[in-house]
């Protein structure tokens, strides 16, 4: 229960970041892809913005034995840089230009969606989400 | 649609996100990773002690714009691609891609990048790049 709270917690403070810093508007983000164009580079300090925040609390995290709400830490294990990340990514990233959509904002938008195309891009991200889930579950 | 660079919001809206994922770290002993989160609710893991957090995290993520337009009482103004095939196959290729790279903006690009993984930072070059190549060809080629 406590977890599931925190859980609640964070998925507010994420979605408010989104909403306030205008990432859940894909007009935004692709204009910070538009380096040729009106570039507007705001998306850069949100992730800035973020990575200061959570520097120092990701370092104590390092020194404590235990989560404060369950028994133990669970962090990615791998350190290879292989074919997967990088195509995978690569592919990301061509959909997060086409749309100006990445997961959080698509799901945090369904909520105050202005257009369909909302609902298309999360509905066809969940197919493809799902592909991708079994394929990597089987191999 | 023309956006004008909005840094304090940025940085306001970056804490928020940061703040973010030091809960789910700290308290959680978790990594904000959506896409992650998102894949593991529709095709549960065997272990399934992880999904009323996550679900709970779904929830605020849906219920935190409207709480914000309600409480400033402004509305949202955002622009997106009406055509449902660009935004069908940039759905897809989001979903499908950030799975296979094993994260996305978020996993990646903000908890990733934060504990300088060598595996976040190759990924988060590679999305920038061909995020930045499509919006090129979208704006400057096909003039989208």
């Amino acid at each position: 229960m406590l977890r599931a709270f925190y859980g609640l917690l964070a998925g507010l403070s994420f979605g408010a970041g989104l909403t306030i810093a205008d990432m859940i508007n894909p007009a935004k983000v692709q204009n910070f892809l538009d380096i040729a164009g009106n570039w507007d580079p705001s998306l850069a300090f949100v992730m800035g913005g973020a990575i200061v925040v959570a520097f120092p609390f990701f370092r104590l995290a390092q020194r404590m034995g235990t989560p404060l709400a369950c028994d133990d830490f669970r962090l990615p294990t791998k350190i290879a840089l292989d074919n997967r990340l990088i195509i995978g990514s690569g592919l990301f990233g061509i959909g997060w230009g086409l749309g100006g959509l990445c997961p959080g904002p698509a799901i945090s938008a369904l909520t105050i969606a202005t257009s369909s195309s909302f609902f298309v891009f999360a509905i066809a991200m969940a197919v493809g989400m799902i592909l991708a889930r079994i394929i990597m579950l089987r191999a | 649609m023309i956006t004008e660079f909005t840094p304090i919001n940025a940085l306001i809206g970056g804490a928020l996100i940061g703040f973010s994922a030091v809960i789910l770290l700290v308290v959680n002993g978790r990594i904000a990773g959506i896409s992650g989160i998102l894949s593991r609710i529709m095709v549960p893991a065997h272990n399934k002690e992880e999904l009323p957090w996550e679900i709970s995290f779904v929830i605020g993520l849906l219920l935190a714009p409207i709480l914000y337009f309600f409480l400033t009482d402004t509305s949202a103004n955002v622009a997106v691609s009406a055509n449902w095939w660009v935004v069908g196959a940039a759905g897809l290729l989001v979903g499908f891609g950030a799975v296979i790279g094993g994260g996305c903006t978020s996993g990646h690009g903000v908890c990733g990048l934060t504990r300088f993984s060598k595996r976040s930072m190759a990924a988060t070059a590679s999305f920038m790049s061909t995020g930045a190549i499509t919006v090129y060809f979208l704006k400057h080629v096909f003039g989208g």
